[in-house]
């Protein structure tokens, strides 16, 4: 499988952790590294050009900080332009039909911030779901988010060591090692990894 | 001779000078105040002039001439084929019909035999080109269906002109007059019928051809001299010589220069030869009018006052009753046809030229032709007045006046952007708007340029557009915006200067290349000012960034929050530097001023604004918290 990775991160420049983590992502030639900010720095979406790269790929990937409980708004930009009704949804939309789609999402607070009754009072899943439906509507397979929790304060050691689940997790799923229906009774994919270590 | 020549040209202007205004102001049109002022000058009131005003009258039948080529000008050869039907049809009927009537009438009412009945029919039947075009035009009328097609009649006449002039002497009945040497002396006369027609065929295709493929390349290389008057000068030859050509092989002038107007309305020089030509056509016009109005012979019409009032109301009544039929024919509505009918129910210039014409030839004698020419001379002296009364008191009666027509096809001229300059700049901001479907009127100053981007299908003029008439005629009335993209900084303020002057509804945006010109801009109250190199320094600048590894979403925000600031602190720099312009050499001055604007960068675009991205302070404050909560779990 060939796996499409929509990176943004507006403050790139000031980023330890995805830098880390990105840090040679594009090394598989299975892997498209695709840097939003920096390809389109004036929000001048290439569409047809987007849908090209999404035609070759098989699983469609959105790397991202978590801004506002959200996604960076070249994200959504993205989504806006470039899921065109008739190409990525509705009756005639099926050039996204039974990709795998990916969350991969950093989070400035700690995991337990992120629970009902807690600081955020929402869990990742429940922050996500508009994502997660518009991969549902473009008849896309939502896999369960990757989720590197308390980047505020978190060490090199902690990141690395996600940087090798998330590694991991990549070259199983391009060599069509996962089996997506066990993945399903999954919340978040760091657990899956963590079931299968 | 000297004197008597500016005695007479000062007599002539002044009467227009006074007399136009005059009759403008009670709303009665230029064309009315020009033949009241010959009224007045002539003979039988002040008498300034005498009998010489009939001489006047030939030289100044010019204008008339040079009215075509205008008119032809205006008139794309894709307009004037779908005027055909209005052409042929409308006129030819128009035509016949009046002159069987007239013809007819003439035969009942008097003891005239039948050849001079139809010599009258035929004259009487012409109308006046110059007075209905110049009425229509100064109405804004000419776009309408009754104007066009008042116009269509009016060039068929022209055209049968032609025929009726050949076919007169046919008609002759007594010796006539022969006054020698005042007959024309062409140069095919007395050759086989066949070359004749041959000859006339040739001059007509060698004016089209010359006109589509030659004409432009001499324009060139005129206009390369940058001498305006020699452009002028050129455009006088070209009308003037077709005249002669005409007049040689016996067509009408008129008609020549309008076949020329008609081929040379899609060339780049349309515009420079409107503006060029428009004055002399407008002063030979008026004194036309002035000849006509002087040329009324009261003597004759107080000696017998009802024979020339029952020709003149005879002669109205005949004509305006077949336009209406004719209008009604054609399939008119009420308020197209009053103004057609109305329009055209009059004698027209041609007539003297006719009734001249017959008398020479023995077809008529001077006791018919005099108060026929009398009767002619009223009846178009009464046309402004009749259209007036037809605007003011009929028309309300038949609903909605008609409006012009705005056809983008026709007057596509009438665009709502006028770019000034299509050089590297402005060939920038033309390709851009055509891109987005926005058709602009593009004026240049460099003929080579002109007619390269012609070449490559641009809708560009020459000419210089700080001349207010050019920019006139580019249709600065109508515009919206004008775009001044010269490359010279005196040319850029000289068009400003023009357009603010002439056209204060245009919202103006200009291109500026120094610091100071800039500055002078600011300083004009316009909707926008640009330094050309501004925007290409800044992208450079910010690739130049991105190239030594900054992120390029942030060198963007980084240009344009510079652009933004540069803008503010130049404009605040305009308003001051007006206090110390005297005491400082501008050189220095703008030395000084770009120290402070760099200064001013580093302290204000320098420090990182992006604060929503940065996640300094939130570590600052949360991470202790988080690093506690670890803590507690690991413990």
């Amino acid at each position: 499988m060939k796996i499409l990775i929509l990176f943004a991160h507006p403050a790139f420049h000031k980023s330890r952790v995805n830098k880390i983590l990105t840090n040679g992502i594009d090394e598989s030639e299975n892997i498209t590294f695709h840097d939003l900010y920096q390809e389109y720095p004036e929000l001048d979406i290439d569409v047809k050009r987007e849908q090209d790269l999404l035609n070759k790929h098989d699983v469609i990937v959105f790397h991202f900080p978590l801004f506002w409980y959200s996604t960076p708004s070249i994200l959504k930009e993205w989504q806006d332009l470039v899921l065109e009704h008739g190409w990525a949804f509705g009756s005639k939309g099926n050039a996204l039909k039974d990709k795998l789609f990916l969350c991969l999402v950093t989070a400035g607070g700690p995991q337990k911030a992120y629970n009902v009754g807690d600081f955020h009072n929402h869990t990742i899943n429940q922050l996500l779901s508009p994502l997660r439906q518009t991969a549902v509507l473009c008849k896309m397979k939502p896999l369960p988010p990757f989720v590197v929790y308390g980047t505020h304060a978190i060490e090199k050691d902690e990141v690395l060591r996600h940087k090798e689940d998330l590694f991991y997790f990549l070259d199983q799923l391009i060599n069509n090692q996962i089996n997506g229906e066990i993945l399903e009774n999954f919340e978040y994919l760091n657990d899956f990894i963590a079931k299968q270590n | 001779m000297e004197g008597n020549f500016f005695y007479q040209a000062f007599v002539y202007l002044a009467a227009a000078v006074i007399a136009v205004p005059v009759a403008k102001k009670l709303g009665l049109g230029s064309v009315l105040g020009y033949l009241i002022a010959g009224v007045i000058i002539g003979p039988y009131v002040l008498g300034f002039i005498g009998e010489e005003g009939q001489d006047v009258m030939h030289f100044a039948e010019f204008g008339v001439v040079m009215m075509l080529f205008l008119v032809g000008l205006e008139l794309q050869p894709s307009l004037l084929w779908k005027l055909r039907a209005p052409i042929l049809g409308l006129g030819g009927v128009q035509v016949i019909a009046t002159t069987i009537l007239i013809t007819a009438i003439v035969m009942l009412l008097t003891p005239l035999v039948w050849q001079m009945a139809l010599a009258i029919g035929l004259t009487l039947a012409l109308s006046s080109t110059a007075i209905v075009l110049q009425t229509l035009s100064e109405k804004g009328l000419l776009k309408t269906i009754g104007g066009q097609n008042a116009f269509s009649v009016l060039l068929f006449q022209d055209i049968a002109v032609i025929p009726i002039l050949a076919f007169l002497p046919l008609l002759a009945t007594t010796e006539g007059t022969h006054s020698s040497g005042h007959e024309s002396n062409t140069w095919i006369e007395g050759m086989p019928i066949i070359l004749q027609t041959l000859i006339v065929l040739g001059v007509i295709v060698s004016i089209i051809l010359i006109g589509r493929y030659a004409i432009s390349y001499a324009f060139r290389l005129i206009a390369q001299t940058r001498l305006r008057e020699l452009f002028t000068a050129a455009a006088l030859l070209l009308v003037i010589g077709i005249t002669l050509l005409m007049t040689q092989v016996g067509l009408s002038p008129a008609l020549g220069t309008f076949l020329a107007g008609v081929v040379l309305a899609q060339s780049e020089y349309r515009h420079e030869l409107e503006t060029d030509i428009e004055p002399f056509k407008g002063l030979l016009l008026g004194l036309f009018f002035i000849a006509v109005g002087a040329s009324i012979d009261f003597k004759l019409i107080f000696e017998n006052p009802a024979l020339i009032a029952a020709i003149v109301a005879g002669l109205i009544a005949v004509k305006l009753l077949i336009l209406i039929v004719v209008g009604r024919f054609f399939g008119m509505r009420n308020d197209s046809n009053l103004l057609f009918a109305f329009g055209l129910a009059q004698g027209g210039e041609f007539a003297f030229v006719l009734f001249s014409y017959a008398l020479q030839n023995g077809v008529l004698t001077g006791s018919e032709a005099n108060p026929l020419i009398a009767a002619v001379a009223i009846s178009m002296a009464l046309t402004p007045l009749l259209m007036l009364l037809n605007e003011k008191l009929i028309q309300p009666y038949f609903g909605t006046k008609e409006s012009v027509e705005k056809k983008a096809d026709d007057i596509d001229e009438k665009n709502e952007v006028i770019v000034a300059g299509f050089g590297r700049y402005g060939s920038t901001i033309g390709r851009f708007l055509q891109a987005n479907g926005t058709q602009a009127t593009y004026l240049d100053i460099d003929p080579n340029n002109v007619d390269l981007l012609r070449k490559l299908g641009l809708k560009v003029f020459y000419g210089d557009a700080s001349r207010h008439d050019l920019l006139h005629a580019a249709g600065a009335e109508d515009a919206k915006l004008l775009i001044v993209a010269v490359d010279e900084s005196e040319k850029t303020l000289e068009i400003v200067q023009t357009a603010q002057k002439h056209f204060p509804h245009l919202k103006i945006m200009v291109r500026t290349k120094y610091w100071n010109d800039y500055y002078d801009m600011l300083e004009k109250n316009l909707l926008g000012v640009y330094r050309e190199f501004s925007d290409t320094a800044l992208r450079m600048g910010a690739d130049v960034l991105s190239h030594l590894g900054y992120r390029k979403n942030q060198v963007q925000r980084s240009l344009r929050k510079f652009r933004k600031h540069d803008e503010e602190y130049a404009t605040d720099l305009a308003k001051t530097r007006h206090e110390q312009k005297n005491f400082i050499k501008r050189g220095r001055q703008v030395i000084e001023e770009l120290e402070l604007l760099m200064l001013d960068d580093i302290d204000k675009v320098a420090k990182d604004k992006d604060m929503g991205w940065d996640t300094e302070t939130i570590k600052e404050e949360f991470a202790p918290m988080i690093r506690m909560q670890k803590d507690e779990k690991n413990l």
